[in-house]
């Protein structure tokens, strides 16, 4: 480039002797009008190879680094969109949080109506006759020798045991005592209750307090002296366990419907 | 006029292709393009003398990028990369204004 050794013949090969030019004005602007002599076709082919690796640069560099080269103002502007956006962000999280913990609440609340529902059902259940039951009792065995014991005298000891707070009553292991239970004597000399065909000796099982039951039927005149007075022999024993696994069908009322609460 | 040509073809060429640099060639190519900034300007200059010269164009251009690349090599091989591009791309600028500054006389005559 700057080697002044060369002469400096290069834009006069025209032949123009006579206006030959003297000024690097001149030949800038002989060059530019005239199409280009072999040096200007090489200078081009350089230039275009210039023109794309710094073009090439300058993409690669804006590309890689956005933010080097950005002023004070963008990157303040940049950084509030940002601000903003995470705020946006943590309001949409506070958000599904409260979602989340309200339906891990509904969740809750839903198990514990189940939780109840299932009790309430376990109580109806033992209450209505349709699960087996165990628990503290007791066990009355009820000798007819002379054949005077009869329905009624079973349903006054039922009715004593019923109103000392048992909860589950059984006779002869075979029939499940519930709201719908009915004896009736037969003429064979045994009890019929609810269908059941039972002969003595009677075997009355309840759940209960077992003191609470024991002394109810002991009251006088009440269920042991009236056994007694017809011949009968009265055996209470207290246990820590009575077992009543007799159960009843579920008892689907046809006629009585919920009166409709409101 | 077929140089200004060639620099604008090269020009259109990059801002069409949008080619990504290659891993290997990206600490050299600011460099190179400095480097050949440098060429292009002096041989402005020596145009405006009356003494541009295709040939010593293309062998000051090419050596020119080759040189600059070769010192950034050498650099990072010593580990002194950034301070030897540094040091080029000022000799180069300072050649750059010398002969821009030269050009400037030749068109302006101040």
């Amino acid at each position: 480039m700057n080697t002044p050794d060369r002469t400096p013949d290069q834009p006069s090969q025209e032949p123009r002797p006579e206006s030959r030019p003297v000024d690097g004005r001149d030949r800038l602007r002989e060059a530019l009008s005239r199409p280009g002599s072999r040096g200007q076709v090489i200078a081009a082919g350089l230039l275009a190879v210039l023109g794309f690796a710094a073009v090439v640069q300058v993409q690669s560099n804006s590309n890689d680094e956005a933010y080097v080269g950005a002023r004070q103002d963008e990157l303040i502007a940049l950084i509030n969109s940002l601000s903003l956006a995470s705020e946006r962000t943590e309001t949409e999280i506070a958000e599904l949080l409260q979602t989340r913990s309200s339906l891990r609440n509904d969740t809750e609340a839903r198990r514990t109506v189940l939780e109840q529902a299932r009790q309430q059902a376990d109580e109806l259940g033992i209450l209505g006759g349709t699960l087996p039951a165990v628990g503290p009792g007791i066990r009355v065995t009820v000798r007819d020798p002379s054949g005077g014991v009869g329905s009624n005298h079973l349903i006054n000891g039922i009715q004593e045991l019923r109103d000392a707070g048992a909860e589950v009553i059984e006779l002869n292991d075979t029939v499940r005592v519930v709201a719908q239970t009915a004896l009736r004597d037969t003429a064979s000399g045994g009890v019929l209750v609810d269908g059941e065909q039972i002969e003595a000796p009677y075997v009355i099982e309840a759940i209960g307090a077992p003191h609470d039951l024991e002394t109810a039927l002991g009251f006088s005149r009440g269920f042991t002296d009236e056994v007694e007075g017809v011949g009968g022999r009265v055996r209470i024993e207290q246990l820590d366990s009575v077992e009543v696994a007799t159960v009843r069908e579920v008892f689907s009322p046809e006629y009585a419907e919920p009166v409709p609460t409101e | 006029m077929i140089a200004g040509l060639g620099l604008l073809l090269g020009v259109l060429l990059g801002l069409v292709l949008q080619p990504t640099v290659p891993i290997w060639l990206q600490p050299y190519l600011p460099i190179a393009v400095v480097a050949a900034l440098d060429a292009v300007f002096g041989a402005l200059r020596a145009f405006l003398d009356g003494i541009f010269d295709d040939k010593v164009f293309v062998v000051s251009f090419v050596s020119n990028v080759l040189i600059a690349a070769l010192i950034v090599y050498l650099g990072d091989q010593l580990g002194v990369g950034g301070q030897l591009s540094t040091g080029v791309i000022v000799v180069l600028g300072i050649r750059i204004f010398s002969n821009v500054a030269a050009i400037r006389r030749h068109l302006f005559h101040a």
